[in-house]
């Protein structure tokens, strides 16, 4: 195959790999066939199983608590600095997530070599070539790696559906390199979760998502009790109301929040900016409500009704509950 | 405290940006040039903390001369000195080269405190920040959705995939501030004349002993520029009382009810 050896750096949660590692690994073993996994977690060894059965062979797992007390960026690229050294990947590819982010930059820094942020896919033909969009996803632009490995990916979450090789579990490296002084002064004293209920909003089957045509932040609350009668799904927002301190930013849907890709995602009063659209376009099927029959949003829309959000989305609830009977 | 911001010059983004087909430049003709709409919260962000603290705020900006009018949007909110740093070999740096160059323009300037925005507007690859950490050697404390600082040490609670966490960090550090952080203030009249007068440093990478670096030692090239395919629209019906039934109808379908 095209490389010799391809890296993922995968997010760890409560011994859960981050699906967006799932979905790296999986593109992975159609660009070489060492697919390797470095996690930093306490608990990254739970995750062996999982990692290996998307493709990870081996998994080089640093579990010093101490990761975890700091700001990971710094001692994690230090860490994956030597081991680079050592083992000579071809390419470290990267889900964009926070960590991920600043893990990579400062790796990129610390081995000159060049990183590609925002990545939607990763080919290596001739060269390791990722393809990212800009301009609010208007324009697909492919960017190659020139001189110095190995190559830097950051990849959108969602880029790839994760598939299971059938792998067994990865093979576990400690990573030894201890967590030094210097990287103690940046500390993580608290780590705090927003309250969510029902499903994950990147993972949920449906999406509904409210925008400043909503009105007013109470009327939200129509939107979680759609989300309730359709069962297994997930309430998100366009960025204006979270702006607003209508509801907090992790529920934004976008280009500066999430990605997602459900089978319907309904969007609720809002506009379509094309930063908003980036982050749902990738929908099975879209429905829009929207009173401006203009809205740009109608325009990505396999079902757009023009009406008022407030008067139909209490019909939807009921229409909904009385066809689940 | 000297605190240094990183402040980008981008097409105005509520225009749809272009790339010259030839050389797959960002094509600037034409196109109004504006302070990146994020690193506002980063100036706001210096201005409150040098308030409250004590000290002084610069801005620098990597960028073609046009690049003055964000510079100058800066010190007209108040930052005190501004650096531009412009070259035409610098046109098309990637991430990296751009970290090199305002990592040593910061140097030499000084600093206790960076202050950049998590991603910009237009190139949104969002490492900068973390490059510049990485090569002056100090922590970066990103994506801060609110920042305190108490004696020399930064106080954020910085965004992640689940609520945020509670971060502390000593001085000298870089912080990257997402949109919302602050509600950046509008330069009066005043601050925009007086802009005129603040200093202003022009740079070139040779004074930063970095000659030849910029576009042409990129480690990465753009071999392809296409228009992405668009979403084929769907129906688009009036709402006459029966637009909740066929949204239903519509679920059904797809089964998700
Ligand atoms: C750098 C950058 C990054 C950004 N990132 C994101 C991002 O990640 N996510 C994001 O969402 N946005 C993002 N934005 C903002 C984006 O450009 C839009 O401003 C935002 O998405 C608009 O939100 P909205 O659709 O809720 O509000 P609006 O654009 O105000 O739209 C409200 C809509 O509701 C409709 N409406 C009003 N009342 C009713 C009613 N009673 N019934 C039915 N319809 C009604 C109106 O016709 C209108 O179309 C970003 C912007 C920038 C510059
Ligand atoms: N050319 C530049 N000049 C000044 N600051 C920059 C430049 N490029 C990036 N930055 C800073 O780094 C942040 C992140 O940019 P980026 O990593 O390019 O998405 C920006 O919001 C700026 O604060």
């Amino acid at each position: 195959m095209a490389l010799g050896k391809v890296w993922v750096f995968a997010d760890i949660d409560a011994g859960k790999p981050a699906p967006v590692a799932l979905e790296l690994l999986t593109k992975a073993r159609t660009l070489s066939d060492t697919v390797e996994a470095v996690a930093f977690s306490k608990d990254a060894e739970a995750a062996a199983a999982e990692l290996g059965a998307h493709g990870a062979g081996t998994l080089y797992a640093a579990t010093d608590p101490a990761y975890g007390e700091v700001l990971l960026g710094s001692p994690a690229a230090d860490a994956l600095a030597a081991l680079v050294a050592e083992h000579k990947p071809d390419l470290l590819l990267f889900g964009m997530t926070y960590d991920g982010r600043d893990v990579a930059g400062r790796l990129a820094a610390k081995l000159g070599v060049p990183v590609i942020a925002n990545g939607l896919d990763v080919s290596a033909d001739d060269g390791v070539t990722v393809s990212t969009s800009i301009f609010g996803a208007t324009l697909n632009v492919a960017t190659k790696f020139g001189g110095g490995a190995p190559a830097i990916a950051i990849i959108r979450p969602k880029s790839f559906a994760a598939e299971s090789s059938g792998g067994a579990a990865a093979k576990v490296v400690p990573i030894t390199t201890p967590v030094d002084e210097k990287h103690r002064r940046a500390k993580v004293v608290d780590r705090v979760a927003d309250v969510a209920t029902g499903p994950k909003l990147e993972e949920a089957p449906v999406v509904i998502s409210g925008g400043r045509g909503l009105g007013d932040p109470k009327n939200f609350e129509l939107l979680e009790q759609l989300a309730q009668a359709i069962g297994n799904a997930a309430v998100g927002a366009s960025r204006a109301v979270v702006d607003a301190g209508w509801v907090p930013y992790s529920m934004q849907v976008g280009q500066t929040g999430k990605t997602v890709k459900p089978s319907v995602y309904i969007a609720v009063g809002i506009s379509g900016a094309m930063q908003h659209t980036v982050g749902m376009k990738g929908a099975k099927a879209i429905v829009a409500i929207n009173k401006d029959e203009n809205a740009p949003i109608f325009k990505l829309a396999d079902l757009g009704v023009v009406g008022d959000v407030l008067k139909i989305v209490p019909q939807l609830v009921d229409e909904v509950k009385a066809r689940k009977g | 405290m000297k605190v240094v911001v990183c402040v980008k010059q981008i097409p105005d983004p509520n225009t749809t940006g272009q790339l010259d087909p030839q050389t797959h430049f960002l094509k600037r003709e034409g196109v109004e040039v504006v302070m990146d709409p994020g690193d506002e919260f980063g100036v706001e962000a210096a201005l409150q903390l040098v308030e409250t603290n004590g000290g002084e705020v610069t801005v620098v900006s990597m960028g073609p001369e046009r690049g003055l009018d964000a510079v100058r949007k800066a010190l007209a909110m108040g930052a005190a000195k501004g650096i531009l740093i412009s070259d035409e070999g610098l046109r098309g740096s990637d991430a990296l080269t751009t970290a090199r160059v305002l990592a040593a323009a910061i140097k030499r300037e000084g600093f206790d405190l960076v202050i950049t925005a998590t991603e910009s507007t237009d190139g949104y690859t969002g490492v900068v920040p973390q490059a510049i950490a990485e090569l002056l050697d100090v922590p970066a404390v990103t994506f801060a959705k609110s920042v305190e600082l108490d004696g020399s040490t930064l106080k954020v609670k910085r965004q992640t995939e689940a609520g945020y966490d509670l971060v502390e960090a000593s001085l000298p550090a870089v912080l990257s501030v997402t949109a919302g952080v602050n509600e950046p203030r509008y330069p009066s009249l005043k601050g925009i004349m007086g802009a005129k007068s603040k200093p202003l440093d022009r740079l070139t990478p040779a004074d930063l002993d970095l000659a030849g670096v910029g576009g042409a030692s990129a480690g990465q090239t753009i071999t392809e520029v296409a228009s992405a395919p668009e979403r084929a629209a769907g129906e688009v019906i009036r709402d006459e009382g029966d637009g909740a039934k066929r949204i239903a109808d519509f679920l059904v379908q797809r089964k998700v009810i």
